[in-house]
Order: structure tokens, then C-alpha cells, then sequence
């Protein structure tokens, strides 16, 4: 953040748009977590080993896994989210680019907007690409795969946008990170809900349509309120 | 000059002090209410055709799980008013009223489980209004926690009230979305005794119940902020003198 505004204050005019914090946090977020990449990759792991514990807590019988299968990608996909939003803006609250962010011109709110985005970027994409393969060792029925990615695709992010609300509130704690799951998990529940259920109703051959615009439906919601609530949240967090 | 009173509301001396006036008027209605309510309702009401004695267990369930559910609003409408105005009584209501609040939720889930074992055969079933509740308890087990774990008081009001809000705005949300879960997967064994139409008979010493609960809370409220009050406020002069008084 620093390095983005010296470099533009060179120049005559300063660009202070409101986009222009949405990308210069964008770009930083993207080129931090491309350089950090055994962390990229810890979600994914942990989304792998649960999925792995199931059939031997449970049983490997494949009619039985494929009951179980919606439901269990999408808890585990909902706690691998929950388990990286700790990181959210830890790092950057623990270094004091948090408060020269908050200090700037731009408005938090397209600044918490690029965060999130770029957290589901590394996080909720990459769990919803990885999820067909988890699917097959579930055994799950052929027919639940597209619905599966969708309702994947669509809840990952408003999971990081939810999220990046518990993570604000609790940045300042030192152990933020179970008292966060505590506070966001109960929020979690809608979306688990028109989730799950969008994978079962496709492998019963019911339409998902319904399903996938309630998701569709939060999303939207989420884009709407949820950084405001987050930048409030941060304000609160960052000073207290 | 109409808003004098809203400013005053705001210092917690004020509070304390004219609380001290409401306090008897509050406990005795709270005290009347309840005791005709119960008398009524557990001794002269008729027995239920269906159900027998044990539905009786709704005068204590249905108001405490209707204060279960306007205690998260009293929370949050007070976190907001503390947000806005800067009050320094209503973060102390936002902290008073979520111990309540768990407490009512606990109450209307273990009375339902207790109502559920004789009509139902089992102690807990994954209803739709039990799983609401029981996120219910969940969110406020969260403000809770999130209160106690922040150092500085002015910290954890704010995070709570905002906590509190974002819940305000997923309460709905949960509670339909739960309500169609229900809807799909409902297990077939288990048929709901729906009443539609209560009798008068049973209605009235319900609805006295209800506004003895309401009552009750209130004083229950008022009596927690005023010990959190005289905490928060200890080193203040008008606390000291009036330890001293006492």
C-alpha cells in the first residue's frame, strides 16, 4: 500500500478515485498471497484430510457416503473458510498497514470489498474447483456435480463476505481465532441450508433453480451490507 | 426541551436514581401477574383433550421463548441507540440483556424438551422452531463471548452492538431459511398437534403469563443494569456516597 502511494505521488496529480484503493488493495492482496503460497494451499489441505476422515469415522460403504456427501462437502467447505478468515486482516493489523489503510482517502469500504474478494480468490475459488474431486471419493451421484460447483461457487463468497465481519471484530483479540468461529458460525447457517440442499435436490432429480437464486439472493445481500459492517467493525476493532 | 428526558436517560446516575422509584411498582406487577397467571393456568384452567396435563408446561414455555426472541432486539435496538448517541446506559442495558436473553432461550428449550418427552417420545427432535431457537442461543452465546473477551470495556461495547446488529439482520433470514429446511426434510413419524384455535379458557391465563414475563424481564433488566451500573461507576462520587448512606 505504502510503495503503491509514493510511486503515485511522483506524479503532479495523485489519483485519489474511489476505485483506485479497490485496485491498488487488490493488486497488493493478489501479489502477498501469490508469494505466500504454502498458506494458499492450507485451506485445500484441510478441506482434503476431513474429507478423508469421513469414510473411516463413518463407514466407506458408498451408498451411504453418497447420502452423506452434499452435506459433508459443504459443512467442511463452510469450516476450511471459517478456519482462513483469521488471516484476514490479521497481518495487516499486526504491522499498522490496517490504520494507514483506514487513514487513507479511500472509502474502507471498497477497501474491505477488494480484501474479501481477494480472499475468496484464494480461498473459497479454489475449495469449489477442488470439490468434484472430493465428490468421486464420496461417490457422489453423477447428477449432483454441476449443482454442487454452483452452490459452491455462490455461497463460497458470501462465506468470505460473512466472515470478513467476525474477522473486523475480532482482529484486535490476541486469540481471535475460536471466539471468530463462534460468532460467525450461527450467521453460517442459511446458506448451509440452500447449499446442501441445492446438491440433494439436483441428485433427486428435482430443479435447483430455487435453491441456486436464494444463494444468488444472499450474495447480493452480502455485496450490500456486509462491508459495511465489516469497515464499521475494523473502526471499532483497530481502535479498541 | 421534548428531548430532555432521551438526554438524561443517558447518565447513569439519572438511571439509578429513578429506577430506585420504579423498582417496587415493577416487582409486585411482575409478582401478581405471574402468580394469577400460574395459579390460573396450572390449577383452574381445562386439561387439554389431547395432551392432558402436560401441555400446562406453555405458560412458562411460550412466554419465555417469545422474550428469548424480543431480548435479541431489546439488545440490539439498545447497542444501536449506544452506537448513534454515544449512551453510556444503553451499552450497559446491551450488556445486561444478553445473559437474560441466553438464560430465557435455555429456559424455552429445556421446557420444550421436557414437554417433548411425554408427547413426543423423545427429548429433542430437529424441528424447525427448536433448531431456530437453538441458533438463537448460539448468537447470543456469541455476543457473550465476544463482551468478555476484549480488555477495554468501550471496545467490547461497540463490537458486541455491532455483533448484535448483524444478528438482527440474520434472525429472519435463519428463521426462514430454517423453517424450509424443515418443510423438506420433515421426518414423517412425528405429526404436529397444531393449535390453531386455543380455548379462551386456556388463552387467557396464557396471555397474563405473557405480559407477567414481559414484566418480569423488564425488571430483571432494570435490576442488572443497576449492578452494572454501580460497578462501572464505582469510583464516582454518588456511588461512594451512597455505599455510605447504606
Amino acid at each position: 500500500m505504502t510503495t503503491v502511494n509514493t510511486q503515485q505521488s511522483k506524479g503532479v496529480v495523485q489519483d485519489v478515485s474511489f476505485w483506485a484503493g479497490f485496485l491498488a488493495t487488490f493488486q497488493r492482496d493478489i501479489t502477498l498471497a501469490y508469494r505466500n503460497q504454502g498458506e494458499l494451499f492450507n485451506p485445500l489441505i484441510f478441506f482434503l484430510i476431513v474429507i478423508t476422515m469421513v469414510p473411516l469415522g463413518i463407514t466407506p460403504d458408498p451408498k451411504m457416503l453418497a447420502v452423506l456427501a452434499p452435506g459433508m462437502i459443504w459443512v467442511v467447505a463452510l469450516l476450511a473458510t471459517l478456519l482462513s478468515l483469521d488471516g484476514l486482516f490479521r497481518s495487516d493489523f499486526e504491522d499498522g498497514t490496517l490504520e494507514q489503510i483506514m487513514l487513507s482517502p479511500n472509502p474502507l469500504y471498497l477497501t474491505v470489498l477488494a480484501k474479501v474478494v481477494v480472499h475468496w480468490l484464494v480461498t473459497g475459488l479454489p475449495l469449489t474447483l477442488l470439490a468434484p474431486v472430493l465428490g468421486v471419493m464420496l461417490s457422489l451421484p453423477a447428477e449432483g456435480y454441476g449443482a454442487l460447483l454452483l452452490s459452491l461457487f455462490l455461497g463460497t463468497a458470501t462465506l468470505s463476505l460473512i466472515g470478513s465481519i467476525g474477522a473486523a471484530l475480532t482482529v484486535g483479540l490476541r486469540k481471535g481465532g475460536l471466539l471468530l468461529s463462534l460468532i460467525v458460525m450461527p450467521l453460517y447457517a442459511p446458506v448451509l441450508i440452500f447449499g446442501a440442499s441445492s446438491v440433494s435436490s439436483a441428485i433427486e432429480g428435482i430443479g435447483i433453480s430455487s435453491q441456486v437464486a436464494v444463494l444468488g439472493a444472499f450474495l447480493a445481500f452480502g455485496l450490500m451490507l456486509a462491508p459495511f459492517a465489516t469497515a464499521g467493525a475494523l473502526r471499532v476493532g483497530v481502535n479498541g | 426541551m421534548a428531548w430532555t428526558w432521551f438526554h438524561q436517560l443517558g447518565s447513569p446516575r439519572w438511571f439509578y436514581e429513578k429506577s430506585t422509584a420504579w423498582l417496587p411498582w415493577l416487582i409486585s406487577i411482575a409478582l401478581i401477574l405471574l402468580a394469577v397467571g400460574s395459579i390460573w393456568g396450572l390449577g383452574f384452567a381445562p386439561a387439554d383433550a389431547k395432551q392432558g396435563n402436560s401441555y400446562r408446561i406453555i405458560y412458562i414455555h411460550v412466554p419465555a421463548a417469545f422474550l428469548a426472541l424480543a431480548g435479541y432486539y431489546i439488545m440490539a435496538i439498545s447497542g444501536a441507540i449506544g452506537m448513534i448517541w454515544r449512551m453510556k446506559v444503553s451499552f450497559v442495558v446491551l450488556r445486561a440483556a444478553a445473559p437474560i436473553g441466553a438464560i430465557l432461550t435455555f429456559v424455552s428449550l429445556f421446557t420444550g424438551a421436557v414437554w417433548g418427552k411425554p408427547t413426543w417420545g423423545t427429548w429433542w427432535v430437529w424441528d424447525a422452531r427448536i433448531t431456530s431457537m437453538l441458533i438463537l442461543f448460539f448468537l447470543y452465546l456469541g455476543v457473550m463471548a465476544l463482551q468478555n473477551a476484549f480488555e477495554s470495556e468501550d471496545a467490547a461495547n461497540k463490537a458486541s452492538a455491532i455483533l448484535a446488529l448483524v444478528g438482527t439482520v440474520n434472525i429472519p433470514i435463519i428463521y426462514k431459511s430454517v423453517d424450509w429446511w424443515y418443510t423438506l426434510h420433515q421426518p414423517a413419524t412425528i405429526k404436529f398437534t397444531e393449535a390453531s384455535t386455543i380455548d379462551p379458557s386456556m388463552k387467557y391465563p396464557l396471555l397474563i403469563m405473557v405480559i407477567g414475563f414481559y414484566v418480569l424481564y423488564a425488571t430483571a433488566l432494570i435490576l442488572k443494569t443497576r449492578t452494572e451500573i454501580l460497578q462501572k461507576e464505582r469510583k464516582a462520587k454518588w456511588v461512594k456516597d451512597l455505599a455510605l448512606a447504606s
